[in-house]
């Protein structure tokens, strides 16, 4: 059950996690995150990396209640979640700690609503606020993002990949969150807008002490934007520590597989055993 | 071996023809990589596609696309019959959507053998085991009963491929063939097409939005911007010696995999697209550099410093192309 007490300064504690999909009575089902534990320290950015089928998605999914852990503990600003199904007050709740942008700004954003009004949407549901204090926010989240007065008025598919994805943040910092978590938030980005993006990021982090989870499997991205990581592969972590050290000095040898596979100036492509 | 000569491609959208290439020339020598890099909208697929006669109903093409000499945009139907069994293969981005669902993997691979170059189906059968085995898939009489769902993601890119190459081709376009794998299984599978490209002594042009890994297994880089090439030289010493702004910008905008900048530098605004260029240089509202004439003008492709730019004032910025950091910068 959930407690209002704060037991520690962490903002995302996640111990003994894991999910298993399918049927686990008959034996079967599938373990996407397979008994983990990790933290992130308020205003901390964590990035979780690995490749499809790590788990890092599901492990997000859970952390905003887009899933059901199938046994673990989940901690967010504190407080911890609730096992059963969530009331609407509860997700609400969970809603104002921790937010999520998804991978495809397109799709996570409703077409027929304009950008404005997606905001404004939030802010009523969490905020009682005026209308005129909405109309300052608005602004006030578009400024943030970089965005203006004639993005507001339009509608996503008015927008470019950069522009969905700016919008799509600002709606994600509407509720004031401690926690924003990045589901591979700047992959489907052309390189010079995601260069973009990702200044973006650092200021919003700086500006408001949030607290980041970044899910990737770009590493040059991961060094970018967070402190420390989290190597998943097949649902376990493999290696963990400061950003630097695992990207400079990596222990485990998924860790430095990855790190060989990807392009980067004098790179060649090297051929291993067959998968 | 091809060469494109001011290609020129609208497309028909609605009842308005527009634009997606302005002005795309470049060539392949017998055995030699290209890459076609650039933003989305760019016009690179196009390009490749315009090779292959694949564009939308009711595009029209201006220039011409010369291989060995003959124009391909004259070919009648049996010609460009002959040019596609076998002298020219594509390789598309995703295999899943390229193979037959409902057939095996082996009645793909033989299907084209069969149909299009008359080899017999014990031949053929022969041959696609064969180039399996090249390309590193242990087993292949037994993947060939196998249906592309039973496959991995790497796996069907390696059948993408082994299709590619068992026509024998002289040419190889490859249509982002790794964007959607992931980085260990992308490595696998550009040494592979690497290798075999080598071996086979094939062109290739090879289409990508990651400017590192074109000039990993590339010889040329062309890169490409709202349907234009901006930029054509050496894969080799790109980083040194790229003389166009957006070569640069690009180059300096992607985050380094060794170290963390402080910011990372920025070309503001989104990528254009190539209906919304105007007359002048097409890079000229996000360009850092950019003066009146720029605005007015349009630069012509020229030769500077062994490679080929499009750029009016690519001399007098030579090495000294500026990152801009400002993050927040609109369009």
């Amino acid at each position: 059950m959930s407690s209002s007490s704060v037991q520690d300064g962490h903002a995302i504690e996640v111990e003994k996690l894991t999910k298993v999909f399918g049927r686990r009575r008959r034996g079967g089902g599938l373990t996407a995150v397979d008994d983990i534990s990790f933290t992130v320290d308020p205003g901390g950015a964590l990035a979780i990396v690995g490749e499809s089928g790590s788990g890092k998605t599901t492990t997000a999914r859970m952390i905003i209640g887009l899933e059901r852990p199938t046994s673990g503990r989940i901690s967010v600003g504190g407080r911890e979640q609730t096992h059963g199904r969530m009331g609407s007050r509860e997700r609400r709740r969970l809603a104002s700690e921790v937010q999520m942008v998804f991978q495809d700004p397109y799709s996570s954003l409703d077409p027929r609503q304009r950008v404005r009004d997606c905001i404004d949407e939030i802010l009523r549901l969490h905020f009682d606020l005026d209308r005129e204090a909405r109309v300052a926010r608005i602004a006030e989240l578009m400024t943030q993002v970089g965005l203006d007065e004639r993005h507001a008025s339009v509608r996503p598919r008015s927008l470019s990949g950069g522009e969905q994805q700016r919008v799509a943040i600002a709606r994600a910092l509407a509720s004031k969150p401690r926690v924003l978590i990045l589901d591979e938030a700047v992959a489907s980005l052309d390189v010079s807008v995601q260069a973009q993006v990702l200044n973006l990021l650092a200021d919003i982090r700086e500006q408001t002490g949030i607290t980041y989870l970044f899910i990737s499997h770009d590493l040059a991205v991961v060094r970018q934007v967070s402190d420390e990581v989290v190597v998943m592969k097949c649902g376990a972590i493999v290696e963990r520590g400061p950003t630097d050290r695992v990207l400079d000095q990596p222990e485990d040898p998924y860790t430095r597989a990855l790190l060989s596979a990807a392009p980067r100036p004098g790179w060649k492509p090297t051929r291993k055993g067959t998968p | 071996m091809l060469e494109i000569r001011d290609l020129h491609v609208e497309l028909c959208v609605g009842e308005e023809m527009k634009p997606v290439i302005h002005e795309t020339t470049l060539s392949v020598d017998q055995g030699e990589a290209l890459g076609l890099v650039g933003e989305s909208g760019a016009g690179k697929s196009m390009t490749i596609r315009a090779i292959m006669r694949l564009l939308p109903a009711g595009a029209t093409v201006a220039g011409q696309i010369l291989y060995e000499g003959a124009d391909v945009l004259g070919f009648d139907r049996k010609a460009m019959r002959s040019f596609l069994a076998s002298k020219v293969a594509m390789i598309f981005q995703d295999a899943s959507t390229h193979i037959n669902p409902v057939r095996t993997v082996g009645d793909f691979l033989i299907e084209a053998l069969v149909t299009n170059n008359g080899v017999p189906k014990a031949e053929a059968r022969r041959r696609v085991t064969g180039v399996l085995e090249e390309i590193g898939i242990p087993d292949a009489a037994h993947r060939l009963e196998q249906y592309p769902h039973q496959l991995s993601g790497g796996l069907q890119q390696r059948m993408m491929i082994a299709a590619a190459l068992v026509i024998e081709p002289r040419l190889l376009l490859a249509d982002e063939p790794t964007t959607a794998l992931d980085v260990t299984t992308q490595a696998e599978v550009m040494a592979i097409l690497d290798e075999q490209r080598r071996q086979r002594g094939l062109g290739m042009i090879f289409v990508t939005h990651d400017l590192d890994l074109a000039a990993a297994v590339c010889d040329r880089i062309a890169v490409m911007y709202a349907g234009f090439v901006v930029e054509d030289r050496s894969a080799a010493n790109l980083h040194e010696e790229a003389r166009h702004p957006y070569t640069a910008g690009l180059l300096a905008s992607r985050p380094s995999p060794t170290e963390k900048a402080h910011r990372l530098c920025v070309v503001p605004g989104r990528p254009l697209s190539a209906f919304e260029v105007g007359e002048g240089c097409p890079f000229a509202s996000r360009c850092a550099h950019v003066e009146d004439r720029c605005r007015i003008e349009r630069p012509l492709l020229r030769e500077l410093d062994g490679g080929w730019v499009r750029c009016h004032r690519a001399d007098e910025l030579r090495g000294q192309l500026l990152c801009s950091y400002n993050g927040s910068a609109h369009e």
